[in-house]
Parts: C-alpha cells; sequence; structure tokens
C-alpha cells in the first residue's frame, strides 16, 4: 500500500504533492473561493457549501486531478476515511446564528462533519466504505489501522484520507490517496505525518 | 409587477448562493426546478424562508409550494395576491 498522491491546504497555502500550486492570505472565505475559480472548477454547488465542505471538496479536486478513480477501481472499491479536532462546529455556529431569526435549512444540512464525504462522493461517484473521526488531535496511528483494515479485508482498494479542519479563520486540510500500486511513498505512520507536516515547509515532497 | 420580479431575482440569487447568475440570467417565466434553474429540495426550503423573511408570508400548505415555486412571476403573482388580501 503506497500513497500515491497529497494535497495539502493550510494558512493561504495550497500544495499538491509537495509543489505550491495556490497562495494567497485572505480570508477563509476568498481563499477558498479564489482557489476554487483559479483551479477552474465547474461545480455550482461548491458555492452553497459550507467552509468545510468546500476546504475537503477543493483538496479532493486536486487530489484526484486527472484520475477517474471510480472507473478504475469500481465506485465500492474506493472509500473516503475523514479525521478532525471539531467537526461540523464551524457550521453549527453558523447555524445557531440564524436560529435567532429564521433557520436557515441550507446551512442546516451542513451541521454534521461527515456531509465533506457525501460532497466528494457524489462528484466523484464514490460508494466505499466512508468514516469520519472525530479527535482531539491528528492521529495518524488510528488512520493507518483503520485504513490497512479495511484494505486487509479487500473491502476498498483505494482510500481518500485525510484531516479536514476549519474553525472561523483556522483551516488545515491534508488529503492523501492510498492505492495499492507502485509510489514512492509507503502508507505508513511515519510518512502520513510528512505529509502532515508538508504546510509547515518542514518537508518538500 | 416587473419591479418585484427584479426584487425577486436578486433575492433568489443571494438566499440560494447562486453566484454563478445575474438577476437577467432568470427569465421571469423559466421553471425553477429540476428543467430550468435545477433547484433542490433544500432550495426550495430556503425560499420559504425567503418568503417569511423579505414579504413576511408563510405558506398555508407544502403542496402550495409546487404551484407558488414554478417561476420568479408565480411568485411575484402569489406575493401581489397575499399582500392584497391582507391589506
Amino acid at each position: 500500500m503506497n500513497i500515491t498522491a497529497a494535497c495539502c491546504i493550510e494558512d493561504g497555502k495550497l500544495l499538491v504533492d509537495g509543489q505550491p500550486r495556490f497562495s494567497g492570505k485572505m480570508a477563509v472565505a476568498d481563499f477558498l473561493l479564489n482557489a476554487y475559480k483559479h483551479f477552474g472548477i465547474d461545480y455550482p454547488k461548491y458555492y452553497k457549501m459550507d467552509h468545510l465542505a468546500q476546504l475537503g471538496f477543493l483538496g479532493a479536486e486536486l487530489l484526484l486531478q486527472g484520475r477517474n478513480i471510480a472507473t478504475e477501481y469500481g465506485p465500492e472499491q474506493v472509500g473516503v476515511v475523514f479525521s478532525n479536532a471539531t467537526a461540523s462546529l464551524d457550521a453549527d455556529l453558523h447555524y445557531f446564528a440564524t436560529v435567532k431569526n429564521i433557520p436557515s435549512p441550507a446551512q442546516f444540512v451542513y451541521t454534521l462533519p461527515n456531509i465533506v464525504i457525501g460532497e466528494i462522493s457524489i462528484r466523484h461517484q464514490l460508494k466505499g466504505e466512508n468514516a469520519f473521526f472525530v479527535t482531539e488531535d491528528f492521529d495518524p496511528g488510528f488512520i493507518h489501522f483503520f485504513v490497512e483494515d479495511l484494505f486487509a479485508r479487500e473491502k476498498l482498494k483505494a482510500c481518500v484520507c485525510g484531516w479536514v479542519e476549519l474553525l472561523d479563520e483556522r483551516y488545515k486540510a491534508v488529503l492523501y490517496l492510498v492505492e495499492n500500486k507502485a509510489g514512492d511513498l509507503r502508507f505508513d505512520i511515519s510518512n502520513i505525518n510528512k505529509i502532515y507536516k508538508l504546510t509547515d515547509g518542514q518537508v518538500n515532497g | 409587477m416587473d419591479k418585484l420580479m427584479a426584487d425577486l431575482k436578486r433575492q433568489i440569487i443571494e438566499q440560494l448562493n447562486l453566484k454563478d447568475l445575474k438577476p437577467e440570467d432568470i427569465g421571469d417565466d423559466q421553471p425553477l426546478f429540476v428543467e430550468g434553474l435545477g433547484l433542490d429540495s433544500i432550495d426550495a426550503l430556503e425560499l420559504i424562508v425567503l418568503l417569511q423573511q423579505e414579504y413576511k408570508i408563510k405558506l398555508a400548505n407544502a403542496e402550495e409550494g409546487q404551484t407558488v415555486f414554478r417561476s420568479v412571476r408565480t411568485m411575484a403573482q402569489y406575493i401581489t395576491e397575499r399582500q392584497a388580501k391582507t391589506a
């Protein structure tokens, strides 16, 4: 099992496979919108997503660009496993603000963190096992164990994994694709940690 | 009626986050759902909120929505009728 692609987004920086592809110091809403336009993505529903879903969606778009992974493996063979620390708290707070007046149905639908997985699955036609875990800190050991087990039990042949965290103006997305095919980066805890630190400038590619 | 329809187009774009659209892109009689603007069930709920927020109008029942939200013109007609009744 190898990590065959990675996309990291944090603090105004967006890297694909370790290479900077977009940057800009701006509010999170502007960053997510400008990055979407910069890459020429055409998916009007993006505008309706909350920031967490936009962050994960954007990362998945760049992670899977040039691939048709559902066709390559079959939709049921490609999973999505994400985690973060604050679940959908950002959307929860925005929704709560509308409750004082008339609750917004459009904001309510994003008050679950796994909605981001749904958006990505719809876009890329993925129907395999999926899960969104909420852990206080980034826990590569747990994700490694969980995903490796899914592969061992032949539930999956590919998996989009990642940490997708966003609250107010703080955000960090680290998405990586795990497959049973040749690659330079073995799927192990050490390499997951390396990818997680890419946006810190500690490792480049 | 024309001003009301122009207001509605602007409000629909804002309420539903249709940032790719301009008011002039929405036809007066263009269907709002499925083959028209392609709105979905959550958008329908947002249109109900829009009527409440902007025009203080509550739909009498869910079935009414199917006719009211057919197009911008049917929405404008409904608002005009309801406002006339309460005037």
